[in-house]
C-alpha cells in the first residue's frame, strides 16, 4: 500500500516538482548562450513536453516495484491486455536505444559479453542484459520484472533473450508466437495467436492478483488504436514539401507510441504534435532549412550516431522524410477492431513488416517512397537486426530497377558503436551525395 | 606546349598521386611516391615540385580525393568514387564498370554515359577484399610485389586459402608453409581468394558494358588475371591505372569551371 502511494506520488508530485527545477536549470544554462549554426530548421516546441513525457516514464518506474505488477515486454507485444490490467511496462528495447543515444552502451554490451553473450547477438539484447546484470541503467534504476513477455513478430532472438531474462530474474516468462506472413496468414495462424493471448491473460490476471476487466481492456484497445490513428497523421505530415520535420526527429518522438501505446498520455502528446506538424506545414516550416532531396530509410536507426548522419546529410541539402521503422507502428491502424481486441490483435500483431515477407517488405518501400516523393534512400544493413537486413541486396536492386531511386546501403548497427567505422562510412555517405549532382 | 588548367591530387592509403591536367584533360605531368603521415605538407610539396617542373602558374585550381584528401583544405574535395569514375569516363569515352582496387578499400563504380556515377559498392569494415591483404602476406611470404605476376603464372595449382581476414590469412598461409605447400601456389590461391571476394562485389552490379580496372593493384597482372577467371569476362586495365583518381579529381576541377 505505502509503494503504491509512493508509485503515485512520484508520478503525480515529485516528477512535477522535480522537472520544474530542472527546466528551470536548463533555462538557466541556456541564458546567453548563443545557439549554434545548423542546417535544421527551427526545434520543434514538442520537443520538451517529449522529454518530460519519457523522463516521468523512467522515473516513475523506478518505483514501480512492489506498488503495482512489472511487465518487460519486446516492442511488437500486444501489451493492451497489460495495460488493461494494470501493469507498468518496461520495453528493453527502448531502454537499449536510450543508452546507446546517450552513450553509455559500451560498457553494458562487453558486460554482457563476459558473462559469455556471444558479440554477434543483438546489441539491443546485450546492452539489457548487460544491464540486468550489472545494474547500471542511464535511467537511474529500472524496476524489477514480475513478468516477461515476448513476441516472435519482430525476431526469434528475443525468445531466448527473454529466457535468460526469465532466469536471471527468475520470473515467468510468456511468448507470443506468430507464424511468419507469406502473402496472408491462414485463419488457424491467427486463430493460434489469439489463443496465445487468451494464455496471456490467465498468466497476467495471476500475477496482478485480478480478472481483466472486458471494458477497460475495449478502452485500453481504442486508446491504443487511436494512438497508431495519430503517429500515422504525424508521419504523414512529412508527405508536404518541405517536409515539417525529419524521419531522425521522428525517431525520438516515436518513443510514446511504443512505450506508452494505449495511454491518454500518449494519445493527447501525439495531437499536440500533429497539430504542430500541421502548423508547420502551412507556414512552409522545414526540417532542414534547405531542402533540396528527399530521402527514404529502411530498418533502425544508428541510435549513437544519429545527430552527427543527419548534419551530414541535411547539410548538404538531403532531408529523411520517411523510415519504415516509424511507419511500422502506424501501418497497423486499420486492423484493430476495439470491438475485437484479442482476434484484432492476433491479426494486428501478426502483420507488422518484420514478420512478412519480402514481397511486402519491397511494396510498402516503393509504397512509402512515392507517397512521400523520395529520390533517393539509405537502407542500413543492421547487424544486429537479421530479420530487417536479409534481402536489403535485393530491395536496393529493385528500387533502383523500378523506381530509378538513388540508394546507398548503409553497414552499421542500431546500437553497438564499436561496429561502426566513422571513415569508411563517412566516404560511402558523400560519394551517395555526390551521385545526386 | 598545353597550357595547364587543373591539379588533381589523390591521397591513398598508401601512395599520393597527383597529376597536373591541360583543358582537355590530357596529364602534362605526374607524382606517385608513398603517402607519408605530414600529407598536408606532401600535398604542397609535391604540387610544388609539379608546377615548378611545368613552370605553369602556381595558383591553379586543386581538387583532391582519396582518404587523405581532408588533409587539403584548399582543395575541392571529391570522394575516389565520383573521380574514378570521371577519371575512367574520360579514358574510354563510354559508360562502364570500373573496379578500383586501392590499398584500404575496393570500389565497384557503374558510370553513366556523362562519367557520373550511377552505382557503386564497396568492400565490408575490413582489409580482407583489399591491396592491404594481398601486401601483408606477401611480405610474410618475402615475396616482392614486382616478382608476383611470374610466381603466380609458375603454380602448378591455387592453394586454398579460407581465412577471410588478413590477420587470420596471415597466420593460415604460415601454417601452409609449415606444411610444405609450394610459395607459388599460396601465392596463386591468394589471388584467387581475393578475387572471388572482388567478383561478389562486382556482381549485384554487373551490366553489359565493359569491364575496368584501375588503382595500383590493377598493375599486378596475376590479380587481373584471377579477377578475370572468377568473373568469366575479360578486363581492361586503363592506362596509368593508378592515376585514375587523380585524373578524375582534375577534370572535376575543369567540369566546375
Amino acid at each position: 500500500m505505502l509503494r503504491r502511494v509512493r508509485y503515485e506520488l512520484a508520478g503525480r508530485v515529485a516528477f512535477p516538482l522535480l522537472n520544474a527545477l530542472s527546466s528551470w536549470q536548463r533555462q538557466l544554462k541556456r541564458r546567453g548562450r548563443k545557439p549554434r549554426a545548423n542546417p535544421f530548421g527551427p526545434p520543434l516546441d514538442c520537443v520538451r513536453k517529449l522529454r518530460e513525457l519519457m523522463t516521468a516514464h523512467y522515473y516513475v518506474g523506478r518505483y514501480a516495484q512492489g506498488a503495482v505488477p512489472v511487465a518487460w515486454v519486446t516492442s511488437g507485444f500486444p501489451i493492451e491486455p497489460l495495460r488493461a490490467l494494470g501493469f507498468h511496462i518496461v520495453y528493453p528495447e527502448n531502454h537499449s536505444a536510450l543508452c546507446s543515444a546517450q552513450h553509455a552502451a559500451i560498457d553494458l554490451l562487453q558486460a554482457a559479453e563476459q558473462e559469455g553473450f556471444s558479440g554477434d547477438l543483438c546489441s539491443y539484447a546485450r546492452i539489457d542484459l548487460g544491464s540486468a546484470l550489472t545494474g547500471i541503467t542511464p535511467v537511474g534504476r529500472l524496476p524489477r520484472p514480475d513478468l516477461l513477455a515476448c513476441c516472435t513478430n519482430i525476431c526469434r532472438t528475443v525468445s531466448y533473450w527473454y529466457k535468460n531474462l526469465a532466469s536471471h530474474f527468475d520470473v515467468p516468462v510468456v511468448m507470443v508466437d506468430t507464424p511468419f506472413v507469406y502473402g496472408e496468414a491462414e485463419p488457424h495462424h491467427l486463430s493460434y495467436i489469439e489463443e496465445q493471448l487468451g494464455e496471456l491473460i490467465e498468466v497476467a490476471e495471476r500475477i496482478a492478483g485480478r480478472r481483466i476487466d472486458p471494458e477497460r481492456l475495449e478502452r485500453t484497445m481504442r486508446a491504443a488504436w487511436e494512438g497508431l490513428v495519430l503517429w500515422g497523421e504525424c508521419l504523414q505530415a512529412g508527405k508536404a514539401v518541405p517536409a515539417p520535420w525529419t524521419a531522425i526527429d521522428g525517431f525520438f518522438h516515436m518513443a510514446p507510441i511504443v512505450t506508452l501505446r494505449g495511454s491518454e498520455q500518449c494519445n493527447s502528446y501525439y495531437r499536440m504534435l500533429r497539430d504542430e506538424l500541421s502548423d508547420r506545414v502551412t507556414r512552409g516550416i522545414g526540417g532542414i532549412k534547405e531542402e533540396r532531396h528527399r530521402l527514404l530509410w529502411d530498418n533502425l536507426p544508428i541510435w549513437h550516431k544519429l545527430r552527427k548522419l543527419s548534419t551530414l546529410f541535411a547539410e548538404r541539402g538531403f532531408n529523411f522524410v520517411v523510415a519504415t521503422y516509424t511507419n511500422a507502428w502506424a501501418e497497423a491502424a486499420d486492423l484493430i477492431d476495439p470491438a475485437k481486441p484479442l482476434e484484432s490483435s492476433a491479426k494486428a500483431y501478426t502483420y507488422v513488416i518484420l514478420n512478412r515477407d519480402l514481397e511486402h517488405r519491397l511494396a510498402s518501400l516503393k509504397q512509402l517512397a512515392q507517397e512521400y516523393r523520395a529520390d533517393g534512400a539509405v537502407l542500413h544493413s543492421n547487424r544486429s537486426c537479421k530479420p530487417y537486413s536479409i534481402g536489403q541486396v535485393d530491395l536496393r536492386s529493385r528500387l533502383a530497377q523500378d523506381l530509378e531511386l538513388r540508394v546507398l546501403l548503409l553497414e552499421a548497427d542500431h546500437s553497438d558503436p564499436r561496429l561502426y567505422t566513422d571513415e569508411q562510412i563517412d566516404n560511402r555517405i558523400q560519394a551517395f551525395l555526390e551521385s545526386f549532382s | 606546349m598545353s597550357t595547364a588548367t587543373a591539379i588533381g591530387v589523390d591521397v591513398g592509403s598508401t601512395t599520393f598521386k597527383a597529376v597536373i591536367c591541360d583543358g582537355t584533360g590530357r596529364i602534362l605531368d605526374h607524382l606517385i611516391e608513398p603517402t607519408r603521415p605530414q600529407m598536408e605538407q606532401q600535398a604542397r610539396e609535391g604540387i610544388a615540385l609539379l608546377v615548378e617542373r611545368l613552370g605553369c602558374d602556381p595558383a591553379l585550381p586543386i581538387s583532391a580525393t582519396g582518404y587523405g584528401r581532408k588533409r587539403i583544405p584548399s582543395a575541392r574535395q571529391l570522394t575516389e568514387i565520383t573521380c574514378h569514375a570521371l577519371g575512367a569516363f574520360h579514358l574510354t569515352g563510354r559508360p562502364g564498370l570500373l573496379v578500383d582496387m586501392g590499398g584500404q578499400d575496393t570500389k565497384v563504380v557503374r558510370f553513366g554515359s556523362r562519367g557520373e556515377v550511377l552505382d557503386f559498392a564497396m568492400n565490408d569494415k575490413c582489409a580482407a577484399g583489399t591491396g592491404r591483404f594481398l601486401e601483408v602476406i606477401l611480405h610474410r611470404l618475402c615475396v616482392p610485389l614486382t616478382s608476383v605476376a611470374e610466381l603466380a603464372s609458375k603454380a602448378e595449382r591455387p592453394v586454398t586459402v579460407s581465412s577471410t581476414c588478413t590477420v587470420f590469412a596471415e597466420s593460415e598461409v604460415v601454417s601452409l608453409v609449415a606444411q610444405g605447400e609450394p610459395v607459388e601456389g599460396i601465392v596463386f590461391g591468394l589471388h584467387r581468394a581475393l578475387a572471388s571476394r572482388v567478383a561478389a562485389l562486382v556482381a549485384p552490379l554487373a551490366v553489359k558494358e565493359p569491364l575496368l580496372m584501375s588503382g595500383g593493384v590493377a598493375l599486378n597482372q596475376a590479380m587481373v588475371r584471377a579477377l578475370e577467371h572468377a568473373l568469366g569476362n575479360r578486363i581492361a586495365v586503363l592506362p596509368r591505372p593508378q592515376l585514375v583518381g587523380a585524373l578524375g579529381a582534375a577534370l572535376a576541377v575543369r567540369n566546375s569551371q
